[in-house]
């Protein structure tokens, strides 16, 4: 039927009226901002610099994607800067200054994301405070906890034989173990697409047709290979750039074909509706802050990695703006219910994409800041517009 | 649980059926506020009964009673003839007694399949086995007759009247043998309010038991078998809609007595007489 594969430019006028873009603007914003620099800046598409690109957007991609998840409930979590912090203090003071052992010192950091999330899903769900001004209270909480952790000296380093420094600095995907993942990935994709139009056939439902099954497969094929054959041109896909497609993909099909992702997305879209349904709304709540939580202190463990150092300015405020900002130019709503986990990923690249190319045209923080304010506005806008887009459409309606 | 037989095939042999639900003599105050007072009332199979009443009447209580959501002072709520008691929503629900409540708690960003099932998604191992779920939610849809455009459309897109159908479609999904519609065309136009009667009569169809909640006397008229009237938190009579004129109704909801105004109510076998008497039209 029509969701399936109806004619492309009827679809596309179809989706523009009726408020679901999905992915288009993000995209096309993301294949211009490639192009605008890469004309104005020789190095700007270069292979080196778009492997700096990928190891840039990896960590704050990562607390993105905590935000993804809250703002699919609905709710905000400022804080995730200044928890991102201090998971890469917990991290670096626990192996240098107390002598733990790395795992153990990532698996403490882990707890205390875990630790805060569950307190901020309870200030929610049993005093019905609002998120924005309870995460905001946290921030400046867990900033306080992160200087004090930090000590007098405020930074900690961390030595570059760290498997962790290596890990976020040095380890790259060998060329055959890139491309086994890639081939990997396009077959799994391609045989979920070819048994769900099986099962559905067999029961009679509209099924995808070969072209558009071999359309999407190709597409993806297509950009795998040539993303992953360009960076292996260099140093290759960093392991903590694939960490984070890992994660985000991960996060995907657990919010789009899990019990709990439609409960995720039910809560977002209609809180008390979903009570009425019978899901543990207070459970899911809880849960997604937990993971909100969890995924900034993985980001900052791998900041600290990458700088092979936790100081006092690790995470803050920056951290939480550029994490929201990715969010929701990448597509997800801000009124909740509405968004993908690849919002991360496409809000993040952009973001990382004008810092990149406006610091190697030599304009610094100022036209950095100004222009990712433009962007984040324009993507509210287009938020704001389809909302009402779809809210026009279902009123004429009715 | 699959639908009761048993009433359908009383009723071919002549005999009085049971009641599929019942209220006995029930009351319920808030405070010095008496919502419903000794109220009886019983639903069989294959039957519309409508519940009528003015704004203040103690209509959404007793929908609250039938559902589960409120506990009688006095009286009782009697299933197939045994007496029970709702302690919630979802004992009511056991008990196959599904009510759709005029808030429909639908979510409007998720598609029509997403919202039947929410809350008793199918799984296929740790995954949704969508394509189960959508068939199901093709051949429920189907047996109301509902027409939506797709069934992977976010319900936000869809009219008044076919939200409607949806959350009249997933109180279905539960197999209940009484469904209780609350209000459903307060927010409806002419045509759409046309499609929710429709439904109503293919839900009769089916052999449920279906209880209408409504203020419009022109919709209760059209599609009920029996019609109760509740004023003031009491039974103001109870009628048959084949024998019973527009006026009736409206004297006994606005207790401006004028026409021939008949009372039947705590009657039992007057009531099915007149159910039956309903079914033959």
């Amino acid at each position: 039927m029509s969701s399936s594969t109806p004619m492309v430019g009827q679809s596309f006028i179809h989706r523009v009226r009726s408020g679901e873009l999905g992915f288009l603007p993000i995209v096309g914003a993301l294949l211009v901002i490639w192009a605008v620099f890469g004309l104005l800046n020789h190095t700007f598409l270069s292979s080196d610099n778009l492997v700096n690109l990928t190891l840039q957007s990896a960590a704050s991609g990562i607390i993105a994607l905590g935000i993804v998840l809250t703002l699919m409930i609905g709710q905000i979590d400022l804080s995730v800067g200044a928890v991102s912090g201090l998971g890469s203090a917990v991290v670096s003071v626990t192996v240098m200054r107390a002598g733990l052992p790395l795992w153990l010192a990532i698996a403490a950091a882990l707890v205390v994301g875990v630790m805060i999330g569950a307190a901020y899903g309870l200030l929610f769900t049993r005093l019905g405070l609002p998120s924005f001004v309870f995460t905001l209270a946290g921030l400046l909480v867990v900033l306080g906890i992160q200087l004090r952790v930090l000590g007098s000296t405020g930074t900690v380093n961390l030595p570059y034989e760290s498997w962790l420094v290596r890990f976020c600095q040095q380890m790259f995907l060998s060329p055959w173990l890139s491309y086994l993942l890639v081939a990997v990935v396009v077959i799994g994709y391609a045989a979920s697409l070819v048994v769900t139009r099986e099962r559905r056939l067999r029961v009679d439902l509209p099924a995808d047709r070969w072209a558009s099954i071999a359309l999407r497969v190709g597409v993806l094929t297509l950009v795998a290979v040539v993303a992953t054959t360009y960076l292996n041109t260099n140093r290759g896909v960093p392991y903590m750039f694939a960490l984070f497609l890992a994660l985000v993909a991960g996060t995907d099909v657990v919010l789009r074909r899990t019990r709990w992702g439609r409960a995720v997305r039910a809560v977002g879209g209609n809180l008390e509706s979903a009570r009425r349904a019978g899901l543990p709304v207070r459970g899911v709540v809880v849960s997604v802050f937990v993971a909100c939580s969890t995924f900034a202190v993985i980001g900052g463990v791998l900041s600290a990695g990458r700088l092979a150092s936790a100081y006092q300015g690790t995470g803050g405020t920056d951290a939480s703006l550029t994490a929201i900002a990715a969010a929701v130019i990448g597509g997800v709503s801000l009124y909740g219910g509405r968004g993908s986990a690849w919002s991360a990923l496409l809000g993040i690249l952009v973001l990382q994409s004008i810092s990149n190319g406006l610091t190697l045209m030599n304009m610094g923080a100022s036209a950095t800041y100004t222009v990712t304010g433009i962007v984040l506005a324009v993507a509210v806008i287009i938020d704001e517009l389809s909302r009402r887009a779809r809210g026009a459409r279902g009123a004429s309606r009715a | 649980m699959a639908p009761s037989d048993l009433p359908d095939d009383a009723w071919r042999a002549g005999a009085p059926a049971r009641p599929v639900l019942a209220l006995r003599g029930v009351s319920k105050s808030f405070g010095a506020v008496r919502a419903l007072v000794g109220v009886d009332l019983e639903v069989h199979a294959h039957e519309v009964l409508a519940i009528v009443g003015d704004n203040g009447a103690g209509k959404s209580t007793l929908v609250e009673i039938l559902s589960g959501a409120q506990v009688p002072d006095a009286g009782h709520v009697e299933v197939d003839g045994e007496e029970v008691t709702f302690t919630s929503p979802g004992a009511a629900r056991a008990q196959g007694i599904a009510t759709v409540f005029q808030e429909l708690a639908l979510c409007e960003n998720l598609d029509v399949v997403e919202n039947l099932f929410l809350g008793n998604e199918l799984e296929r191992g740790p995954l949704l086995d969508e394509v189960t779920m959508e068939r199901r939610a093709w051949e429920v849809l189907g047996q109301l007759a509902v027409r939506v455009p797709s069934v992977r459309v976010p319900v936000g897109a869809l009219s008044g009247g076919q939200r409607q159908a949806v959350a009249v479609a997933r109180s279905l999904l539960g197999e209940p043998r009484v469904v209780i519609l609350d209000e459903p065309t307060a927010a409806l136009g002419v045509m759409q309010t046309a499609e929710v009667l429709n439904l109503v009569e293919r839900l009769r169809e089916r052999g449920l038991a279906v209880i209408l909640i409504s203020q419009s006397l022109a919709d209760v008229h059209a599609v009920a078998d029996r019609i109760a009237v509740l004023r003031l938190g009491r039974t103001n009579g109870l009628f048959s809609a084949s024998t019973t004129t527009y006026e009736d109704l409206f004297a006994a909801v606005t207790g401006v007595r004028t026409g021939h105004h008949r009372p039947a109510d705590g009657d039992p076998p007057t009531a099915s007489h007149d159910a039956s008497g309903g079914w033959a039209r």
